[in-house]
């Protein structure tokens, strides 16, 4: 079985997000974004590529949307009420709450200030989040028999959320965007150790390690700071929601310590009522934003007013939140082309922004001039600050993540091709995991984890549940010499706990599999145990033997028997590493393995005639298959005795 | 509510055990405990004795005095009456409580010690509150605690996520208590056979668990509804008249829907009459009601989704219609204050916190009106206070599943075992025709459930079955194999992986025989492998114990010993083996 990965976006590039996974039978689709960049039908996943009929209802079993960000939801829409999509679509509660809240946003800037034909109207938006179904983090959702999902925080923006999928023994990790560090509002990304096949990975900052988020804040701070305190203005272009929020609680804080009276604005209403949405979900916050909710709710600004166009032109300072974000139209554009030509504002940046917005151009280089269209050029004179702080997870997070789960494979989008590809060779060599980069509208296909299922049986489990300890010694060779000495000095001993789970597997006709031990399958078949053994009497010189014991003469064993088999046991337990010999006086054992010394000179298994049969003593030796290498190991070493010693 | 107790037990020496516990219930749980104690101290301060001891005579030093046979009526069986008697736990003490909390979210997956799964889904009763389940390798059980199906504000009654479990435990006795109070309420019958009979003609159809479940979802939420506004009608009809209406603190889900319907009649009454809630974690409680969406039921998610406060106490407050003060003696309570007016407070006993001073204030007062769950024992719990000149309304809201609903939510849930509580034994008949079997339980006394499964269920991994050589079984039919590999116990799954050790050589012997060896049979083998020798000598005392003896002569010398068990002899490993493998064609083994 395969786990097929089809990338309809983000492959190799920041832009709509959309991953289409199938595994065992199940198919679906993690996020549903549009490529800001474009403005053709290249904003939009090629959805021809999940179903060339158009029946997406049974081509996918559902949807899945990490976040409320445009280049992960932003096609959903057209989606759901163009294509005709109108199976379940799972996102988390603040995803859901606040993803109208964007959509509408962007198609009143396509429409109404960029005068687009709309590719999908209020009521579009309406209807597909009637379909969707809203979850809570860690909460198990079945959306089927055989599916199974659950959302992980995140961390990016309010509602992020990762999502494990699993379908039979086959599961993944859909990371979306995510964040490894806390910030100002927000908690860090938190999954649990999961047995996972893929993990698909955002990598925007494939290459990029970040230090400490608190210094530039400061920087931050004190820009906007500086250029208020000169009488300019600030303009703050951002996304109406999680960016706006997160500075807006940055500036409050620092407005409030430094006692400032400056106004604070946001462009639009949207902004001022997300952050309504934002108080009733800011369980979803920072642990410190979310302790403080029964007496000061963060998001209750003291200091934000709302802004009115009419307040582009009036005299002194301000900072003004303004949408959309990157200065790709809308009222961002419109205020940026009034302030930008005074050397006494600021606008400030985000580390990212889509190719082709004003954003983009903005950020390469220092340039003077931005061509707006094709006619019209802007002179660009004022400040610009880039927010060197970005809610995506840095080159350290994403291998912490990799190597934390330990999927058996990595996936990795949502980042630029060459930094990607860095990464991709850093997951494959530091952590071992084989790691693709696929580009957009490619597939890639993994194998699957399966397990056979079988009924077990008490006694079965009861006994490979039952600890199995190793003892072993661990001998310096200095003591090998007397075994008188090992027992003064007590050796080492290591004990290890080496459990197996020995069975047998049984099959009927009809019937499940059922696992038993071994003592139940005799019982079960009605049947008797037949012993099968070996047995071997081993001849080893007597001089020699002779000879040795001589040589200690602290033996206190009262018979030769035992003082036979006492050195004999010194021998052994010299030769065989790791063998656990166990002394019974009259006869060691070895395992299965049996020696003991045979008087009897008719003994049947003296099956070599020995040359000086009064010269040999016999060791009778019997052991059973399992220890077959053991046994012969051990009879060569007896056998060699006799010769070495010479 | 069901959680008050808790720092009793975790206050005991040598405590330890986890807490599962859903987060809301945690956060509630906690600030109702931490209410108790607020309140009790206060108490305290006016009549407790002086410093932290506590009172003499809660020792019981009199009492141990008394002969034994006296000490017991006292005391009660096993100290069941006033032996009973602890001192209230400490701030301290909660705060220990809380810290063995592990807080889950509804269906989270938590697993205890590898075996186990646990998870919470909503029950409906209050904010947070939940039924559980439990699922090992052997067992799969689920806990029904008092639920409601279509609540007005918590989550509704999830129970189609209870299905599927072997055993149920049900554990919702609030029909016992609406048995005894509400005798005139019509609206209770015994499920008969006959009722039931009709439902069951096809227990396969989809339309026989609709019709089962359009049963469940019985306008219980009118019948609500019917006695909110019932209330909400008497306490305007006393505000009219220039009397307060004094509404104790019970649940947590009465409180917010009488906040909303109260106001909502005031506002169409036109009386300006002010609603104070005098509580110390009144202001913490509201406050935390309406940043708990993912809890609500889904009326009030779409609030949130429309970006509506869930409840309207925030508007409330905000128009400054609803006051909310930590303690009566709070400043701006005095400065604010006005009458006649409605006051949330606790405690429901009325023998505690900020409702007995307004009760003390208002018991003589013909016009002003008492709120009272109907649960209590109102003629004791007014003593106090009497002669009592205020009008007492009792009500009972719904608190759990209703009788006539026990059946058909058994039947969807598909158990194999429930387990009733031995009082509900005359009211629950069961028809024959149920597919699971009844086992009733009663207090202090275990009882064992059979079990359902003689063995368990056991992965394995991939890579480990592939190596599997299989056996057939001459006259049994079947194919066996050897197994081996490492057990591992994840998320109340076993797992068969394959161990560290890989087996090296691909030829496995068989380990086990059984069986009798045809020795003709075994020559015959051996000659094709150029093995010969002769058959010596057959001893045999009992006809059983036959034994012979197979010389060996080619390639080398070897001796064969053939009984009730064999055994091989040979000098060399080679020959021992090839020998061994005959023997194997012989016999059966694995």
């Amino acid at each position: 079985m395969a786990i097929d990965s089809l990338v309809l976006g983000a492959g190799q590039q920041v832009g709509k997000s959309c991953v289409v996974v199938s595994m065992n039978g199940k198919r679906i689709m993690f996020d549903c974004g549009m490529d800001m960049a474009y403005h053709d039908h290249r904003r939009y996943p090629d959805f021809s590529r999940i179903s060339h009929s158009g029946d997406f209802d049974s081509a996918l079993t559902c949807i899945v949307i990490t976040h409320f960000h445009l280049d992960h939801i932003g096609a959903l829409p057209y989606f759901t009420e163009v294509c005709g999509y109108s199976g379940p679509i799972y996102m988390t509660y603040p995803t859901k709450a606040l993803a109208p809240l964007m959509l509408e946003d962007y198609r009143k800037v396509m429409v109404e200030r960029r005068g687009e034909e709309e590719q999908f109207t209020s009521e579009h938006i309406v209807e597909c989040m009637k379909k969707v179904i809203a979850v809570d983090l860690k909460q198990t959702v079945h959306v089927d028999k055989d599916l199974q999902i659950r959302a992980y925080y995140a961390g990016h923006v309010l509602g992020a959320a990762m999502f494990y999928a699993k379908v039979g023994d086959t599961a993944m990790v859909y990371t979306g965007d995510y964040n490894m560090t806390p910030d100002r509002h927000l908690g860090a990304a938190q999954i649990d150790r999961l047995q996972l096949d893929l993990l698909i990975s955002e990598s925007t900052y494939a290459t990029t390690i970040r230090d400490s988020k608190y210094g530039r804040e400061r920087e931050f701070l004190k820009a906007v700071h500086k250029c208020v305190a000169g009488g300019g203005k600030v303009l703050i272009p951002t996304f109406a929601l999680g960016r706006a929020q997160e500075l807006c609680i940055l500036l409050e804080d620092y407005w409030e310590r430094m006692n400032l009276k400056i106004p604070i604005y946001f462009s639009s209403g949207l902004t001022m009522q997300a952050n309504m949405y934002y108080k009733m979900l800011i369980s979803w916050t920072s642990q410190k934003v979310k302790e403080t909710y029964s007496t000061h709710n963060a998001f209750d600004f003291k200091h934000v007013l709302n802004f009115d166009r009419s307040m582009i032109a009036a005299p002194g300072p301000c900072v003004l939140f303004a949408t959309p974000g990157w200065l790709s139209g809308g009222f961002s554009l419109e205020v940026f082309k009034q302030w930008a030509p005074s050397e006494m504002n600021l606008v400030t940046l985000p580390g990212y922004c889509a190719a082709g917005t004003i954003g983009h151009k903005l950020m390469s280089g220092k340039p003077t001039k931005i061509d707006l269209d094709k006619n019209t050029q802007l002179d660009v004179r004022c400040q610009i600050h880039q927010l060197s702080f970005s809610p995506h997870t840095d080159a350290k997070g994403i291998m912490d993540l990799v190597k934390f789960l330990s999927p058996k494979h990595v996936i990795l989008v949502h980042g630029e091709k060459p930094k990607m590809a860095t990464l991709k060779g850093r997951i494959n060599s530091e952590l071992g995991i084989p790691c693709d980069d696929p580009a957009n509208n490619e597939t890639v296909s993994i194998s699957s984890t399966h397990y056979v299922k079988a009924r077990a049986s008490d006694t079965f489990i009861q006994s490979s549940l039952n600890p199995n300890f190793k003892f072993s010694k661990r001998i310096s060779e200095d003591e090998s010499g007397s075994w008188l000495k090992d027992r003064k000095f007590m050796p080492q001993l290591q004990v290890t706990d080496k459990r197996t789970a020995e069975g047998i597997l049984i099959e009927e006709k009809n019937k499940k599999a059922k696992i038993l031990h071994q003592d139940e399958l005799l019982l079960m078949l009605g049947e008797k145990k037949h012993e099968v053994r070996f047995a071997y009497c081993c001849p080893i010189n007597v001089s020699n033997l002779e000879e040795t014991k001589s040589t200690s003469d602290n033996v206190l064993c009262t018979s030769d028997r035992c003082s036979w088999l006492q050195l004999l046991n010194n021998k052994l337990s010299g030769e065989i590493s790791g063998g656990n010999i166990q002394d019974f006086g009259e006869h060691l054992q070895v395992e299965s393995f049996d020696i003991s010394v045979c008087l009897n000179d008719k003994c049947r298994y003296r099956i070599i005639d020995s040359q000086n049969k009064s010269e040999a003593v016999f060791f009778c030796c019997t052991w059973s298959v399992a220890d077959e290498k053991l046994a012969w190991k051990i009879i060569s070493i007896m056998e060699n005795f006799d010769c070495e010693s010479h | 509510m069901g959680m008050l107790g808790l720092p009793f037990l975790t206050r005991m020496k040598g405590f330890s055990a986890k807490i599962y516990v859903t987060e809301v219930t945690a956060r509630l749980g906690q600030l109702m405990m931490e209410e108790l104690v607020s309140m009790h101290m206060e108490f305290r301060q006016f009549y407790g004795p002086e410093g932290s001891s506590f009172p003499q005579w809660m020792s019981w030093e009199e009492l141990e005095l008394l002969p034994s046979a006296l000490r017991e009526v006292v005391l009660g069986k096993d100290g069941t009456e006033l032996g009973a008697w602890v001192p209230l736990y400490s701030a301290a003490d909660v705060t220990d409580c809380t810290q063995k909390f592990q807080t889950l979210r509804y269906a989270e997956e938590t697993c205890y010690n590898g075996t186990l799964m646990i998870k919470a889904f909503s029950s409906g009763l209050e904010i947070g509150t939940c039924n559980w389940t439990i699922n090992g390798p052997k067992r799969d059980v689920a806990f029904i605690s008092n639920s409601i199906f279509l609540p007005a504000h918590a989550m509704k009654f999830d129970y189609r996520s209870l299905q599927s479990n072997d055993i149920v435990l049900y554990s919702d006795f609030s029909s016992l208590d609406a048995m005894e109070n509400v005798e005139d309420d019509d609206g209770f019958s015994i499920p008969t056979t006959d009722s039931m009979s009709t439902l069951s003609t096809d227990n396969n159809n989809n339309n026989w668990e609709e019709s089962v479940e359009s049963l469940l979802y019985t306008d219980e939420n009118l019948e609500e509804q019917e006695k909110l506004s019932y209330l909400c009608y008497c306490a305007i009809d006393s505000l009219k008249v220039g009397g307060s209406v004094l509404i104790p603190i019970n649940r947590l889900g009465t409180l917010l829907q009488l906040l909303e319907q109260i106001s909502a009649s005031l506002e169409s009454s036109t009386l300006k009459v002010p609603i104070y809630v005098i509580s110390s974690i009144a202001e913490e409680l509201l406050a935390y009601t309406n940043v708990i969406p993912e809890w609500l039921c889904k009326e009030r998610q779409e609030k949130l989704f429309s970006g509506e406060p869930l409840f309207s106490h925030v508007e409330l407050i905000k128009d400054k219609k609803l006051h909310v003060f930590p303690a009566v003696h709070s400043p701006k309570l005095l400065t604010n204050w006005q009458e006649p007016c409605i006051v949330f407070a606790p405690h429901w006993s009325l023998r505690l916190g900020p409702v007995v001073h307004f009760l003390r204030c208002w018991c003589g007062d013909p016009n002003s009106l008492l709120v009272l769950e109907s649960r209590l024992d109102a003629e004791l719990a007014l003593l106090p206070f009497k002669p009592m000149a205020m009008k007492v309304l009792q009500c009972s809201f719904l608190s759990g599943i209703k009788l006539q609903k026990v059946q058909p939510l058994l039947k969807i849930l598909q158990p194999k075992i429930v387990l009733l509580p031995e009082d509900l034994r005359q009211q629950t008949r069961f028809t024959n025709a149920n597919s699971f079997s009844v086992i009733h339980y009663s207090e202090n006394a275990s009882i064992r459930i059979p079990s359902l499964k003689d063995s368990s269920e056991l992965e394995i991994a991939t890579d480990l079955a592939l190596r599997f050589q299989w056996r057939n079984l001459k006259h049994e039919n079947m194919n066996v194999t050897r197994l081996k590999g490492e057990l591992s116990v994840y998320h109340g799954k076993q797992r068969l992986l394959s161990g560290s050790e890989q087996a090296k050589s691909s030829k496995i012997r068989p380990l086990l025989h059984w069986g009798s060896p045809d020795l003709e049979k075994l020559l015959n083998i051996l000659s094709n492998i150029g093995i010969n020798g002769s058959v010596e000598q057959c001893m045999g005392n009992v006809e059983s114990e036959k034994a012979c003896i197979v010389h060996v002569h080619e390639p080398k010398k070897a001796l064969i010993e053939v009984g009730t068990s064999t055994i091989i002899s040979a000098g060399d490993e080679n020959l021992a083996s090839k020998i061994f493998e005959a023997i194997d064609k012989v016999l059966e083994g694995i």
